[in-house]
């Protein structure tokens, strides 16, 4: 599966992990929901090195598009709220 | 509904902003191409805006430095003229100086973390419109109209993606540079106004030190006298 880190390009990952991947996302809705800052930003560190680490980086020469689309690492507690009820994380 | 998959809504809605609805695949690609080296050219405008302000508050910090450099040495000065009010004073003084240059610390390596992804992100876009314009080409070349469709398909919408997310990028740094540099203005108010002089103190602990200076300046003249008077 191609996964894509906003800001950070594509990675090419092993099917197995997205149930992991799964959980982490399913957490981060719990704790945005909750307005739980410090677990939000815990786990999306989690999903993203977890990429970083399981992943292989996919050459910027291949064009295709991305099975999942992850946030940027830098994304605040706002901007994820805002991806939720808000139009997105930027604005038009 | 995920977050990933909330995520992914709103890159395919910024995507589908990109592209065009065109009947035409070959022009598609042409059009599609075009987009790509105007937004090379915004990210490389993104990256040089990104390193002007860097270097904003570099020079910001250098001057913050040289005031707490200067309220240090007041402070010695002080304590050898046995003024340890005043010596209180310029460190109190320094300390608050010190906390905005701890502040700025952290803009230029927030910056700078902004400018290193920037870069790698222009270089990533740069190698995949390279490769989209050879493909380009191929497809024009080989396919008929209607033959071109999935393959134009294919790789528009893979680029798209790519160009969606090296735009959000830019703009997210766009906004976090306008923030930053609304606050190095005004930091640059207050230094000029006078207001940060103050707070730096140089002005009054320099007047309250030439005053101990020309005190004792004066105490040694009048014992001088003093001793040739008994002669």
């Amino acid at each position: 599966m191609i996964i894509r880190i906003l800001s950070e390009g594509q990675f090419r990952l092993d099917d197995k992990l997205l149930d992991e991947l799964n959980r982490i996302d399913n957490r981060i809705v719990d704790h945005v929901q909750k307005g739980d800052e410090k677990a939000f930003r815990k786990d999306l560190d989690r999903l993203i090195s977890t990429i970083k680490e399981q992943g292989e980086p996919v050459d910027p020469v291949d064009i295709f598009p991305s099975g999942i689309i992850v946030p940027p690492e830098d994304m605040s507690f706002q901007e994820a709220r805002q991806v939720f009820c808000g139009p997105g994380l930027i604005k038009d | 509904m995920g977050f990933l998959d909330r995520m992914s809504t709103v890159v395919q809605a910024k995507m589908n902003k990109m592209m065009d609805k065109i009947e035409d695949p070959r022009e598609t690609l042409d059009l599609s191409y075009e987009k790509q080296l105007q937004l090379l050219q915004n990210v490389k405008r993104g990256v040089a805006e990104v390193t002007t302000s860097k270097k904003r508050i570099e020079l910001q910090k250098v001057k913050l430095q040289m005031s707490i450099d200067k309220l240090d040495s007041q402070a010695k000065e002080a304590l050898l003229a046995n003024r340890e009010d005043l010596a209180r004073k310029a460190l109190e003084n320094k300390a608050a100086l010190q906390a905005q240059a701890a502040s700025l610390d952290q803009q230029i390596a927030d910056l700078n973390d902004q400018q290193q992804k920037l870069m790698a992100a222009e270089s990533r876009l740069a190698t995949k419109v390279e490769s989209f314009r050879t493909k380009k080409e191929t497809i024009k070349a080989q396919y008929s109209a209607a033959e071109a469709q999935v393959k134009v398909t294919e790789s528009v919408t893979g680029i798209s993606e790519e160009m969606a997310d090296v735009g959000m990028a830019v703009q997210r740094a766009e906004e976090k540079t306008e923030n930053m540099k609304a606050r190095s203005a005004a930091l640059d108010e207050l230094l000029e106004s006078g207001t940060l002089t103050d707070l730096s103190g140089g002005d009054e602990i320099e007047k309250e030190l030439a005053k101990v200076k020309a005190q004792s300046t004066v105490d040694d003249e009048l014992a001088k006298m003093k001793a040739e008077m008994k002669k």
